[in-house]
């Protein structure tokens, strides 16, 4: 089997645009989650997001700060008119993840060998909302011709090819929360099985819009008590944990098969070992209550990975700050580490970004190479009082550094959808 | 006629991105403007509301460049 390995990785996410400022500030502890400001959300239960900063100002961006948001940078303003932010935000990593990686396909057969994978839990639901509103008050003549393309999911990685000239599989993956995972184990299984020797993959959302936000309310799923201290909402495994908060931004990585980047001399930031999936059958927003799909997950990826249970140092757990699935999904990973708990950390970092839905799996599996090529463990900010006892160490409020040779990134999605990786340090 | 003809170059100019002296009444908006059919059916729209006139169907494949544009809208208007 071809080995596959990372060796690019762009972040832009709600502590910041860009991947060491995202990283250092989560190392660091800082919060990216505020109160809404790009709309009206006075009379919505859920007042606050993880918003990425712009230099604008808007999300707690603003210009004096480097690592602020520049949509210009990425795409002129009449190009930006033309699609949704989730595809703005994935064009903006996978630039960044494309130039980290230093590949750039001359020959044709290098192009065909190139390609993209990244998806979106719901696409462009602002510019679907918006649309809809223009279709009522002025009729079918006003709509755009740039509506559809512009909000497709499968749009990012038809601009993100068309950008760069990548003419290999082109594809999207759409699982809910889990998307960005999925992006990243089926694209390490494409460069596997041979399809690929590059593929640009990972997750992008941009639902932070009045209709996102009411409709995850209506599910229960969101955090309400925290409108007036938002950095402390997203708080996984805390007794005071009321639902999860809604982020922004995406995660897009390079992978590439091992002997194709050892020849090019490519900096490895770590191995995808291992990729496991499996189904709930359960419920369409709950998860099953006995943790058994993500357990199942977890065990397919480290069985893959031909690493066993003691190998693995870092689990970035799903953990979305919700009441029933946090502990749920600890009690997983104990019964899969079993002796082992007590020597590994296990941290959400949803709890300084909010949960980023499509792009979560995506940007949490660039956390877990960036802990592996730092040795550092970022932390779950905001325990202050775990509701239960945990043999894990979840990793409250700072980072811890220690060597970590293995990191699992779990992550689940409404339907039941579950997806986990193993990725491994690379010699 | 001369107002209409500096409207529709804002217009062109906007929405194509492209440089203001090149927007002559000659240049046709596909090859000599870049635009691609979806720009051109935005544009018949930004028209459409700049104007406030309908251009149905059958003329928009008419209107190949600038000056078939400037002379359409300036018979409606």
């Amino acid at each position: 089997m071809r080995r596959v390995v990372i060796t690019g990785i762009g972040l832009t996410t709600p502590l910041a645009n860009g991947r060491e400022a995202s990283w250092s500030r989560l190392i660091e502890g800082q919060s990216g989650v505020g109160r809404i400001d790009t709309f009206d959300a006075d009379d919505l239960a859920c007042q606050i997001a993880g918003q990425v900063p712009w230099k604008s100002g808007r999300g707690g961006g603003s210009e004096d700060d480097p690592a602020s948001f520049d949509p210009d940078a990425v795409m002129s303003a009449k190009e930006r008119r033309r699609i949704d932010e989730f595809i703005l935000y994935g064009m903006a990593a996978a630039d960044e993840a494309v130039a980290d990686s230093g590949w750039t396909p001359e020959t044709d057969d290098e192009k065909f060998r190139t390609g993209v994978l990244i998806g979106s839990g719901i696409g462009g639901l602002s510019s679907i909302a918006d649309t809809s509103i223009v279709l009522h008050e002025k009729g079918p003549r006003k709509i755009s011709p740039f509506f559809i393309p512009g909000a497709l999911i499968n749009l990012v990685s038809g601009q993100v090819s068309i950008k760069h000239g990548f003419k290999g599989p082109n594809h999207a993956v759409v699982t809910a929360c889990a998307t960005g995972a999925h992006a990243i184990g089926d694209s390490a299984r494409l460069i596997a099985s041979g399809d690929a020797d590059v593929m640009v993959a990972g997750g992008t959302e941009a639902a932070v819009c009045r209709i996102g936000i009411a409709g995850f309310v209506a599910c229960r799923a969101m955090s309400t008590s925290y409108n007036d201290a938002p950095e402390t909402a997203s708080r996984p495994y805390d007794e005071g944990r009321d639902g999860f908060v809604m982020g922004e931004g995406a995660g897009i990585l390079v992978l590439e098969e091992y002997e194709h980047a050892k020849a090019r001399g490519a900096k490895i930031y770590a191995e995808v070992a291992g990729y496991g999936l499996s189904g709930d059958a359960y419920h369409i927003t709950s998860p099953d209550t006995s943790g058994n799909g993500g357990e199942r997950a977890m065990r397919s990826a480290l069985e893959k990975s031909g690493l066993s249970a003691s190998d693995i140092d870092y689990v970035n757990a799903h953990g979305t700050s919700t009441p029933a699935g946090d502990e749920t999904e600890v009690r997983a990973v104990e019964r899969v580490l079993g002796d082992h708990a007590k020597n590994v950390n296990l941290s959400s970092t949803k709890s300084a970004i909010g949960h980023l839905l499509g792009a979560a799996g995506a940007v949490e599996t660039a956390f877990c190479a960036l802990a592996i090529r730092d040795n550092v463990v970022p932390p779950t900010i905001n325990l202050e009082n775990p509701s239960f006892e945990a043999e894990v160490n979840l990793t409250p409020k700072t980072a811890v550094k220690r060597e970590i040779k293995a990191a699992v990134s779990n992550s689940f999605g409404f339907g039941g959808t579950n997806a986990a990786l193993v990725l491994k340090q690379v010699d | 006629m001369a107002d209409v003809i500096e409207r529709v170059k804002k217009i062109v100019v906007e929405r194509l991105e492209v440089e203001a002296d090149k927007v002559v009444e000659a240049a046709t908006f596909q090859e000599d403007l870049g635009a691609d059919s979806l720009d051109l059916v935005e544009l018949v729209m930004a028209f459409e509301e700049e104007f406030a006139i309908e251009i149905p169907d059958e003329v928009q494949e008419q209107i190949n460049s600038v000056g078939d544009a400037v002379k359409f809208i300036t018979e409606r208007v």
